[in-house]
């Protein structure tokens, strides 16, 4: 089958926007590892300015890491019971519930941050700690986990998978980590990648609820694109990149499969 | 776990069911079943026959005042995981985590039965089943008659007091039911467990049961052997759900019964005007000399097995006749019927 020429149109517009939205980023990589971004690449490459944003900005990067960590464990905790129990029970109550747990997709993070400050801004320990921050990511990340975990968990009938593991003798501990869980993997799994993912990359809120003691990655890359050499912030944005884009591939490769698996079954 | 011995009776006494919206799912039912007998609740889709199973199960608990016993042990108050029950769910409800030979395992592996016993265990059942090939297969690799081995294999596996099943035939294909129909059948008397099988399927339920159970609307219309049912119903419910039953209105003078086709002798009382039922292979087609009654050949279908007639001028309406004559009949053809006066059937309602 020879090809059209619309096909090749097809196939140069696509490449076009790709490259609309790829040569930023491939700039912004570039500028990181250029000796002088003004000069160009002629200037010669360097790995300085990664060396000067591990020393300025490294405990940014780790906290970031254990923020998104620890809010992943707090939503494994509380968002796949909460999802179990909504599948459970559709009602007009849980749906409720399940409205006001996506709220915080709506609002704007920087309303949440102010409703947060408002509330808690006053217990000092509190609001100086990373702590404070954590709360912000799991409002805003709970709901994603909720809803991936929801949908695989409405994609079977595990309430008679639930019945028939009890009419064996399991109790309900033994039927949900040992028939609920596994069963529901892709969505944990699914829901835990977007939540990493998003906690990392979350700046809005952090803006608001960080101190100088708790600065995150996206909140320091703020910091230092305002204050900071070219350079080093493309460094660090670097830096990010290689953080984040594992995470990205490894959610898109997730998806798929869990899209060909539903089209088996 | 008690071992399968002569079964365990099971009592129902006073169980209701009524949902938290309100609806009443099941009227107050009393009812029992021998040990090791097969009980068969037949009736149309909602008519409450699964939940009357779900309340054996103890997956729904009765309205205040019913209580199930399994012998003489009251189990209202546990639940299913303390009932030690088999059962078997229309959509199999195998876990999609494990394999074939994992599921069956899983009950043994939650009663903590020690693993070279466990093994054991899951290969007589493998044995018994005809799927020792299919061992290591993932559920989600199995067709719907292998899906339903492994789902009663699981639930025979822990040698349940009770095994109840839910339309487990429901979700197979016609040609592969009626083969694991008299499978089963063979099954569960061999088991000799005491086995509580709901269908809306009357040609399953007749094959299956010891007794059947007819409910409808939530209440227990009749109960009692397949032939009784079939042969004996006791309300116009029963007669009309199972099988096709002639219903016509004759009037009962000098000892006969006349209908506008003819008469037939008369044994049984009443006087007048009434209404009288009977199954169309109660019918006879017979020679000239020995007709009761005649009438006309309206319509004829052929069924393989026997040829279903519709013969007007018998009676008020259309009397359906089964005959199992290779001969052809044809429409408008004159035709001479005899009916066993016995076989008359009179409602009480």
């Amino acid at each position: 089958m020879g090809r059209t020429r619309q096909f090749y149109l097809q196939l140069g517009f696509t490449l076009l926007v790709c490259a609309f939205l790829i040569v930023p980023v491939f700039m912004s990589i570039v500028a990181g590892l250029t000796e002088n971004f003004f000069i160009g690449l002629k200037s010669g490459f360097t790995l300085r300015w990664i060396g000067v944003v591990w020393e300025l900005y490294a405990p940014t990067i780790f906290r970031s890491m254990y923020i998104a960590l620890a809010t992943l464990a707090v939503t494994l905790v509380l968002g796949v019971p909460t999802a179990y129990v909504l599948a459970k029970r559709p009602g007009f109550l849980t749906r409720m519930i399940e409205e006001f747990l996506v709220l915080p997709v709506a609002i704007p993070g920087l309303a949440i941050a102010l409703a947060l400050i408002l509330s808690y801004g006053g217990f000092r320990d509190f609001r100086t700690s990373w702590l404070f921050i954590l709360v912000g990511h799991v409002l805003y990340t709970l709901p994603f986990m909720v809803r991936s975990v929801l949908a695989v968990l409405s994609s079977f009938d595990f309430r008679s998978l639930e019945e028939s593991a009890a009419s064996l003798g399991a109790g309900f501990w033994r039927r949900f980590f040992g028939i609920v869980v596994p069963n529901t993997r892709s969505g944990i799994i699914a829901g835990a990648l977007t939540v990493v993912t998003l906690s990392i990359g979350e700046f809005n809120l952090t803006w608001m609820l960080h101190t100088p003691e708790t600065m995150t990655l996206p909140v320091g890359l703020a910091d230092s694109y305002a204050s900071m050499r070219l350079e080093i912030g493309s460094a660090y944005t670097l830096v990010f990149f290689v953080m984040i884009i594992p995470l990205l591939i490894a959610l898109q490769r997730y998806g798929t499969q869990r899209i060909k698996k539903a089209g088996h079954a | 776990m008690s071992a399968s011995g002569p079964g365990t009776a099971i009592r129902l006494v006073d169980c209701a069911k009524t949902f938290p919206n309100g609806t009443r799912a099941l009227q107050r039912t009393t009812l029992a079943m021998k040990g090791g007998e097969t009980m068969v609740f037949l009736g149309p889709s909602g008519c409450g026959k699964t939940t009357l199973l779900r309340v054996i199960a103890g997956l729904e608990a009765p309205d205040p005042g019913g209580r199930v016993f399994f012998d003489d042990e009251d189990v209202t108050a546990l639940p299913i995981e303390r009932r030690n029950v088999g059962m078997v769910f229309q959509s199999y409800a195998l876990f999609p985590n494990m394999n074939v030979e994992e599921n069956i395992a899983y009950g043994l592996k939650v009663h903590g039965m020690p693993p070279a016993q466990r093994l054991k265990r899951v290969e007589e059942m493998l044995e018994m089943m005809q799927i020792g090939e299919l061992r290591e297969r993932r559920v989600t690799q199995l067709s719907g008659g292998q899906r339903q081995r492994v789902a009663l294999a699981r639930a025979i596996a822990v040698q349940p007091r009770v095994l109840l099943l839910d339309e487990p035939l429901t979700a197979l294909d016609a040609l592969l039911r009626e083969r694991l129909r008299i499978e089963l059948d063979v099954l569960l008397h061999s088991l000799g467990v005491t086995s509580a099988y709901v269908t809306h399927d009357q040609g399953e339920a007749m094959a299956i049961g010891d007794r059947v159970a007819v409910i409808n609307q939530g209440a227990l219309v009749q109960i009692g052997s397949p032939r009784e049912i079939y042969y004996r119903p006791q309300s116009r419910f029963v007669a009309d759900f199972i099988g096709t039953m002639n219903r016509v209105q004759g009037t009962v003078r000098d000892g006969a019964l006349e209908l506008p086709g003819g008469r037939i002798p008369w044994t049984q009382d009443a006087a007048g005007t009434i209404e009288v039922l009977f199954r169309p292979n109660d019918v006879h087609i017979v020679a000239e000399n020995e007709a009761q009654l005649r009438g006309k050949v309206a319509q004829q279908f052929f069924l393989g097995d026997r040829t279903r007639l519709h013969v007007s001028g018998v009676a008020d309406r259309v009397v359906v006749v089964e005959t199992t004559e290779h001969g052809e009949f044809t429409p408008g053809q004159a035709i001479c019927l005899r009916i066993d006066p016995d076989t008359l059937l009179r409602l009480r309602e």
